[in-house]
């Protein structure tokens, strides 16, 4: 629990709480859903409200203050100059306490209007965030990263805004038009309904401009990327294009997206003006008109020159709100659509979960057992994994070895549950992994992947990843162990370099060697190492193992390897086809036997012997 | 400059415990954002872009001009419509010739409008692309070293936001000429339809001016604070997307939860902040348009009852006044943009200035196909900086169609010596020559159309892969490609993609294994059927089924073909018809397997220790055998 600068008490259960509620409304059409979940502010969204029917009623009076003020400075409406003069004072003073107090009306209007967005947007922020970690391997898989970035993004900016731009608008308008039209049709109904007549029009294509805008620039933003694409990996891949000195085949290409891009950007420009202009263009016109008519009327003597003239300042004020209703309309669409993507992505059901009541795991030898274990991803048709059973010891290390796509990672996958299995089962101790609880699971298996993410951070934050709260020595132990302690004292910053996409690059083989310090911190029963070698140099994978043997002595060791000379001293080696085991035994047994294993092993220690270059012309 | 303190809260966050050692997202705090606000070197080199479309400019500040008198003029018109012809019994004549003219007034503004908002926004866009090009056709000719100690990701926010921030300015500059004309055209018929009355409604502007420079700074912090959180919030969300499986992987949901919830949380404050600053204005200007407006009707109410000001003359104010603020809300706002302007046209003009060391001579010659495909190195001397030399006096000749592979610890200079073969940097001494000729005697394309290069790590571009192939050699067709990958053994596995040769690689092939785009980048190579072939082995362990496969496709590669290969596997080093022993920049030894072994040298000591390739001869190890070869 803290406090803010406000003094104001952010606890913990707060968050939790808006990520609960977000859940709810399942079902509801988005913009209902928006609705109610802005509404979770009650006081804001009423002050919201409140505010703006005040300050839009306020506004109305302005008109009719400055038109009865024009008609006392001709003297009509008082006797004597003095009464006169007297009146002016009062309403000009009327005038200024209504101008200030619209003013602070206004400004309630739009600073609680935006404060329920803000409150919105970091509430749904905290339901999506949590939304994507629980996400299943499976769901990750199937939809794009930059997809769930521009869904977090764009897509929210989209429900956040939609009660000040949609909905507060909406009672702007409603007043101002409402009430306004009353007020001019009930003074004059024909010059009334000329001072309202751009307003339809204008409606109309603010409306159609917006619509067509944003359509347009939904086709700009994939014609853009299109561009940043071209530069990024012109930039990124620069040697390429320097080594088959292609730079005009890659002006060529930026050239082409450009255009594209530019193009469109223009065609924009000219939606926009044509409707502006043609929305002014109808205001003045209308202007005219009342002018023209109104003017009639006063030297007819039916109108005083006080009310044509707000008339006029009416329509001044009519103007603005009424060339924005094209945004609200923008807004409700927006909303609709993204509102849709995002509720569904925050309903998306989480096929990995804890089952009800489940029990921690408790690992007291840890013995690993897979029980006929069959696994096909989904959509696809062929299994992956078919009928897979072995028994691992706490002390052993076993090898898996197969063709790619023979199903290597996905066992490793399988035991922390980042899939489920689709038959058989894979059980710790006797415990089926499915009836444990995730977060005891997974803090108990580690899986030390090919391609680690690291993040942008230091490298000591990295090494404790999994368990922030660790003690130096322990990080810096797990660095000895991988091999890269001394290459991080070699560093000026040491273990607070930041690495990453915005610090300090690392080799293929320094981050393989970081992800598994991070894993070396933890203490798993089950430690899979999923190729996490393959860009290290053989002698330091050596040194690496010797190093974790002191660690191997009471866990499973599961290591996944192109490399045989990496799975020498496996206990056992497991030789995958197909998703099964067909040759199973130690490297000898394996090599005695004379089958696929020890063909392997042929290909890598003798390759071929005639290979030889060119033609040479010696 | 940063106005976000780190968050100091995150220690209060976990209750009981110390601070973890985490935190989610990074943030690069931006560059200097507000500098000054104007410079007139940065202004020349702009205005070089916006030259060629000078006539454009003035048309549309021409019709900025026209735009803003109609704008000045409609009140005057509805002031003098109501004097002339409705006071005093009124006048049908009066009143026709001032609707009349509202009609013309009106027409023109229409016309003026529309050029205006059409030229300057059309303009903007194209500098904004000019720039842009200009930029990136620059970063395809300056020196490989520039862009080695460049990132990316900075040259990236170069060729983005820096040109939108230019173009921000170009648009709003016009619309500001016509701001600054309507606010002293306000001031001129203010003033000239009464001068008392006029300068007593002035007398609220400068109140305006004196809060505005005051809340500017302030507000401008404020804003650039919700900027800043936003973007932290947002990079600490991208980054828990990408970051996903290890997040799962290690268990790390709850910490990053409650991490991510202060960084959204302090967002949230900020932009309140924010918010409340952008709105205080709004009572502060309606207050002062009310004052105005109260004076116009104490003041110039009694001035009619007199009779020493006409009714129109007060409706016309009226009108004034409300247009009146507008143009000093937006000429401040102009500063700003103004500042930032400078600063991303300073940044511009930095990338655009970065010198193309490796440049043609005017006389360079076509290196063609009819080239021997020889190359020489001839007493070469070579560094990245002239203090640390990476090749030292390296001499050796390639003959065509020989294959040589370039053995040697790493920083031994193999890589440099490839490049150099390419001309990518400049020797400090010494020739490289391909075909007998020095490579800084031809031109840049010819030269690389006669030697391919395949790097080490593959790399793809975003599109099809039969694009990928062809890449810039438009004239190879289907057939040429599908030849190509059949013979360096890609063809298989790219037709069990779901398109076959039309499939898109996404996101630079990553859906494609790293042996695979090895053998994509060996196709590629092979379809720019170079003389030449200069390759940098991969390191990294590839399956064995899918490395015994780039073996051969190798030999298909090396066909017919000059080759150079730093070579990494044992296998292709034996398989060289020379060998180039290369260590700390000197070339040390240099023959075929069998003469080399017989010499026990470096060579003989580094193959007899038994690692399947030289890179993993841990470095004590090939320090040992560099003492023991320096002792025979």
């Amino acid at each position: 629990m803290t406090t803010d600068k406000a003094g104001r008490v952010h606890s913990r259960g707060d968050a939790q709480a808006h990520v609960a509620a977000a859940h709810a409304g399942k079902g509801q059409s988005p913009l209902l859903r928006i609705t109610l979940y802005s509404l979770r502010h009650p006081w804001r969204a009423a002050a919201a409200i409140g505010a703006t029917i005040i300050a839009s009623v306020l506004q109305l009076m302005i008109p009719r203050l400055l038109g009865h003020a024009v008609d006392q400075a001709q003297g009509i409406l008082s006797v004597g100059a003095e009464g006169a003069e007297q009146a002016l004072f009062w309403s000009a003073m009327t005038l200024l306490a209504v101008s200030v107090a619209r003013g602070v009306f206004t400004l309630c209007q739009n600073y609680f209007s935006e404060s329920v967005g803000h409150h919105v947007g970091y509430e749904l922020r905290l339901a999506f965030y949590d939304k994507v970690q629980r996400l299943p391997y499976a769901y990750h898989d199937k939809v794009h990263t930059g997809d769930l970035i521009t869904m977090g993004l764009l897509d929210l900016d989209g429900v956040r805004m939609f009660f000040s731009t949609g909905l507060v608008r909406v009672v702007l308008l409603s007043v101002l038009i409402g009430v306004g039209a009353y007020m001019l049709l009930s003074t004059d109904v024909v010059l009334g309904l000329l001072a309202l007549s751009f307003v339809p029009f204008v409606a109309w294509r603010s409306s159609v401009a917006q619509l067509t805008l944003r359509a347009t620039w939904i086709v700009l933003q994939d014609k853009l990327s299109a561009l940043t694409r071209v530069m990024e990996e012109n930039l990124g891949g620069i040697r390429v294009v320097r080594a088959f000195s292609a730079q005009n085949f890659e002006l060529a290409k930026f050239e082409a997206a450009s255009e594209a891009a530019l193009e469109l950007s223009h065609e924009r420009v000219g939606i926009r003006v044509r409707n502006t202009s043609i929305m002014t263009f109808s205001f003045f016109a209308a202007m005219g008109l009342v002018l023209w008519i109104g003017g009639t009327k006063v030297i007819a003597g039916e109108m005083s020159v006080g009310t044509l003239a707000s008339f006029l300042t009416f329509m001044t004020i009519l103007q603005m709100p009424v060339r924005q209703l094209g945004m609200m309309v923008n807004s409700f669409a927006r909303a609709s659509i993204c509102g849709n993507r995002l509720f569904s992505f925050i309903d998306e059901p989480i096929s990995i979960a804890d089952k009800p009541g489940v029990p921690d795991l408790k690992v007291s030898k840890g013995i690993l057992r897979f029980e006929d274990v069959r696994f096909t991803y989904p959509g696809a048709t062929h299994p992956t994994l078919d009928g897979v059973s072995f028994e691992a010891h706490p002390g052993q290390t076993i090898g898996i070895v197969g063709a790619p796509g023979s199903g290597k990672s996905t066992l490793a996958h399988l035991i922390p549950r980042f899939y489920d299995v689709s038959g058989g089962r894979i059980t710790i101790d006797g415990q089926d992994v499915s009836e444990v609880s995730l977060q005891s699971l997974r803090r108990s298996v580690a899986v030390v992947q090919q391609d680690s993410f690291l993040f942008t951070t230091t490298i000591e934050n990295n090494i404790a990843y999994g368990d922030p709260w660790s003690k130096e020595t322990k990080i810096e132990r797990a660095a000895e162990s991988a091999q890269l302690h001394n290459y991080i004292k070699g560093l000026p910053l040491g273990y607070d370099t930041v690495v990453g996409e915005r610090g300090v690059s690392l080799s293929g083989g320094q981050r393989q060697r970081l992800a598994i310090a991070r894993s070396l911190v933890l203490k798993p029963a089950v430690m899979v190492f999923d190729d996490s070698t393959a860009a290290i140099d053989a002698g330091t994978e050596h040194r690496i193992r010797s190093a974790i043997r002191r660690y191997a002595k009471d866990r499973v060791t599961l290591v996944i390897s192109h490399r045989l000379s990496s799975l020498l001293h496996a206990d056992m080696i497991l030789f995958l086809e197909d998703g099964r085991i067909v040759e199973s035994g130690s490297h000898e047994e394996l090599l005695a036997k004379g089958g696929r294993y020890r063909a392997l092993y042929d290909l890598q220690t003798r390759p071929d012997e005639d290979i030889h270059f060119g033609s040479a012309a010696q | 400059m940063s106005v976000i303190e780190e968050d100091d809260r995150e220690t209060a966050r976990f209750p009981g415990q110390r601070p973890p050692r985490a935190s989610v997202g990074s943030h690069r705090i931006e560059e200097e954002v507000f500098g000054k606000a104007y410079d007139p070197r940065t202004v020349r080199r702009i205005w070089a872009f916006v030259k060629p479309y000078r006539r454009k400019i003035y048309l549309s500040v021409a019709a900025v001009l026209v735009f803003t008198a109609t704008q000045l003029a409609i009140p005057l018109i509805i002031g003098r419509a109501i004097d002339s012809g409705m006071t005093e019994g009124g006048n049908h004549t009066n009143l026709l010739w001032a609707v009349g003219m509202f009609a013309v007034v009106l027409l023109v503004n229409y016309g003026a409008s529309f050029v205006q908002e059409t030229q300057v926004g059309k303009v903007a866009e194209n500098v904004l692309f000019d720039m842009r090009r200009a930029m990136f056709a620059q970063l395809q000719r300056v020196s490989l070293s520039f862009m080695d100690k460049t990132e990316v990701g900075r040259l990236m926010s170069r060729l983005q936001g820096d040109v939108s921030s230019m173009q921000e300015f170009l648009e709003t500059s016009v619309i500001s000429v016509g701001d600054m004309v309507l606010l002293v055209g306000i001031i001129v018929v203010l003033l000239t339809l009464d001068f008392r009355l006029g300068l007593l409604t002035l007398s609220t502007m400068p109140v305006l001016f004196i809060v505005r420079i005051f809340w500017l700074p302030r507000a401008k912090r404020a804003f650039w604070a919700a900027h800043e959180t936003n973007s932290i919030t947002a990079g600490a969300m991208a980054e828990g997307i990408n970051g996903v499986r290890t997040v799962q992987n290690l268990d790390r949901q709850k910490v990053n939860f409650d991490l991510y919830d202060d960084k959204a949380y302090a967002n949230l404050q900020t932009q309140l902040t924010g918010s409340r600053y952008a709105q205080v204005m709004v009572p502060i200007v309606d207050s002062l348009t009310g004052m105005a407006m109260a004076i116009v009707i104490v003041v110039g109410g009694s001035l009619v009852l007199n009779g020493s000001l006409e009714i129109g003359v007060i409706v016309a104010f009226i009108f004034y006044i409300q247009r009146f603020f507008d143009p000093i809300r937006s000429l401040t706002m102009q500063y700003s943009i103004m500042q930032r302007a400078m600063t991303s046209g300073r940044r511009i003009t930095e990338v655009l200035d970065v010198p193309a060391s490796i440049t043609d001579k005017p006389d360079a010659i076509t290196l063609t196909r009819d080239m021997d495909g020889s190359v020489e190195f001839r007493n070469v001397d070579f560094g990245y900086s002239a203090d640390r030399p990476v090749l030292k006096n390296v001499s050796f000749v390639v003959k065509p169609g020989e294959t040589v592979a370039l053995v040697g610890p790493t920083g031994s200079g193999k890589t440099s010596a490839m490049s150099l073969v390419h001309r990518f940097y400049e020797v400090q001494s010494g020739a490289v020559l391909v075909g007998g000729h020095d490579v800084r005697d031809v031109t840049q394309e010819s030269l690389g159309e006669q030697v391919a290069m395949v790097l080490q790590e593959p790399f793809l571009f975003t599109g099809s892969v039969f694009d990928n192939i062809r890449y810039n050699k438009v004239s190879a067709t289907l057939d040429d490609v599908i030849a190509a990958c059949k013979a360096v053994g890609a063809h298989d596995f790219i037709m069990r993609l779901p398109g076959g040769y039309d499939s898109v690689l996404e996101q630079r092939g990553s859906n494609l294994s790293l042996g695979q785009r090895q053998l994509l980048s060996f196709a590629r190579a092979l379809v720019a059927d170079a003389k030449i072939l200069v390759l940098d082995e991969a390191t990294a362990n590839i399956d064995s089924y899918t490395e015994r496969q780039i073996q051969k496709a190798l030999v298909t590669l090396l066909q017919g073909r000059t080759g150079m290969v730093i070579a990494h596997r044992l296998a292709t080093i034996r398989g060289a018809d020379r060998i180039i022993v290369l260590q700390n920049g000197e070339l040390i030894e240099s023959g075929n397997h069998d003469e080399l072994m017989a010499r026990d040298g470096l060579y003989a000591k580094l193959y007899n220790m038994n690692y399947a390739s030289f890179d993993d001869i841990p470095d004590e190890l090939v320090a040992q055998a560099n003492a023991r070869a320096a002792n025979t």
